[in-house]
């Protein structure tokens, strides 16, 4: 989760200076801020309560194949409609897992939940206002709305990756596990996509290995980046 | 041995004069995010809670805090995040509202964790009071605040979120 967030983060933070509009620059650097804060919220609970690494070191200094983020987020940005379509998927999964975190029986994690929901309630918002705006725009945008959607679908799919500790998670309460998350997704975003004049892809086959640490070759730029920027910065590095 | 007396009312009180640095109007009590003050074996401490999660002047906040009531005369002062309970824009104080709307912000309405887009599409206007508004973006020049435009006085504003 916490490695979803970072690296998502970080690919919308690459929108600053170059949105369509003024308002959609603001959007993402917004959006970018609250979810590298997610992530370091998350970083920090591991630490607090799993005495791992500090949060510079887990979100800066792992290998590529130490990274648990969905495939997903790691995408580089390509056109807006693409970056759209992604933030609507990511986001709605992103949202409804908090929700169904919420009441986890690990308290840090569920206190930690209902804030962050709080808090995604907005980038939800936001993603379904561009997506049913441009999805019943010109023909052109329809049309590449729809194409990033194909092409995304399977990638939205891998977000529902099971881990090896799904079965354990579920039983002590933890998380309900993310075939209940993936079909209340499917629930939440259908009529929305309708609404968009957009259609679901009916083939499907998920693209997994992101939580196992394998990855597409557009991630490890992305890390050699971010920890350049962390580097050439002084220590004791303010989020 | 502290040097003051613990006093619980005499720092709460002087918190009212830390202000937020996002709205420099706006103290950290008005914006409900003081939690408690408590004696310690050695001194003080005052627990807070952040109002977005990713609040860039977290750090600053604290230090303010802890300065303001060293200021005082305290000594080890000791300034906690308050994992126990967490922000939401009800607990603005209605002092805390007025001074938003002084500022030129328009309020979240009270919610009750129970808000969907109406709420947060509509906002009072702080210009002239009209109702009559429309929400342009609900990404403001800050995480806290949407914009917002009035058609009674044509003029656009800001709104703090309800969150
Ligand atoms: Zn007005």
């Amino acid at each position: 989760m916490a490695d979803d967030e970072l690296i998502y983060g970080h690919r919308m933070s690459e929108w600053t200076g170059m949105g369509p509009i003024m308002e959609e620059d603001i959007a993402y650097s917004s959006m970018a801020q609250d979810k590298i804060g997610h992530a370091l919220a998350n970083y920090s609970i591991l630490e607090k309560e799993f005495q791992t690494a500090n949060p510079d070191k887990l979100a800066f200094f792992r290998k590529e194949n130490e990274m648990m983020n969905c495939q997903l987020v790691e995408l580089s940005n390509h056109e807006y409609d693409f970056s759209l379509v992604r933030h609507f998927l990511f986001d709605h999964a992103d949202f409804i897992r908090y929700e169904m975190l919420s009441t986890s029986s690990f308290a840090p994690l569920a206190q930690l939940s209902k804030k962050i929901k709080g808090e995604l309630k907005y980038h939800v918002l936001h993603a379904d206002t561009w997506l049913t705006r441009l999805g019943n725009a010109t023909d052109e945008s329809h049309v590449r709305m729809q194409s990033a959607l194909n092409e995304l679908w399977n990638y939205a799919l891998g977000i529902f990756e099971p881990s090896d500790f799904e079965a354990q998670l579920i039983a002590e309460k933890i998380f309900d596990g993310e075939k209940v998350l993936q079909q209340k997704w499917i629930e939440k975003i259908s009529p929305i996509i309708e609404k968009a004049n957009l259609k679901i892809p009916t083939s499907s086959s998920p693209v997994y290995g992101g939580r196992k640490g394998y990855h597409t070759d557009q991630l490890q730029p992305l890390l050699t980046e971010m920890a350049e920027v962390i580097s050439s910065e002084a220590e004791g590095t303010e989020w | 041995m502290p040097v003051t007396v613990f006093n619980k009312e005499e720092i709460h009180k002087s918190l009212v004069e830390v202000m937020d640095p996002e709205i420099p109007t706006l103290s950290v009590v008005d914006m409900g995010m003081i939690t408690g003050v408590e004696e310690t074996v050695t001194g003080v401490r005052v627990k807070m809670i952040p109002t977005f999660t990713a609040c860039p002047a977290l750090r600053v906040i604290k230090e303010m805090i802890k300065s303001k009531v060293e200021s005082l005369g305290y000594e080890n002062v000791e300034v906690q995040v308050d994992d126990s309970i967490i922000w939401n824009s009800d607990r603005i104080t209605p002092n805390g509202k007025i001074l938003l709307e002084n500022f030129g912000l328009g309020t979240p309405q009270r919610h009750a964790g129970n808000f969907g887009l109406e709420e947060i599409a509509h906002s009072k206007c702080p210009h002239c009071g009209s109702e009559d508004t429309t929400m342009n973006s609900i990404f403001g020049s800050t995480l806290c605040r949407s914009t917002h435009f009035c058609f009674s006085c044509k003029q656009a504003f800001e709104r703090f979120k309800p969150v």
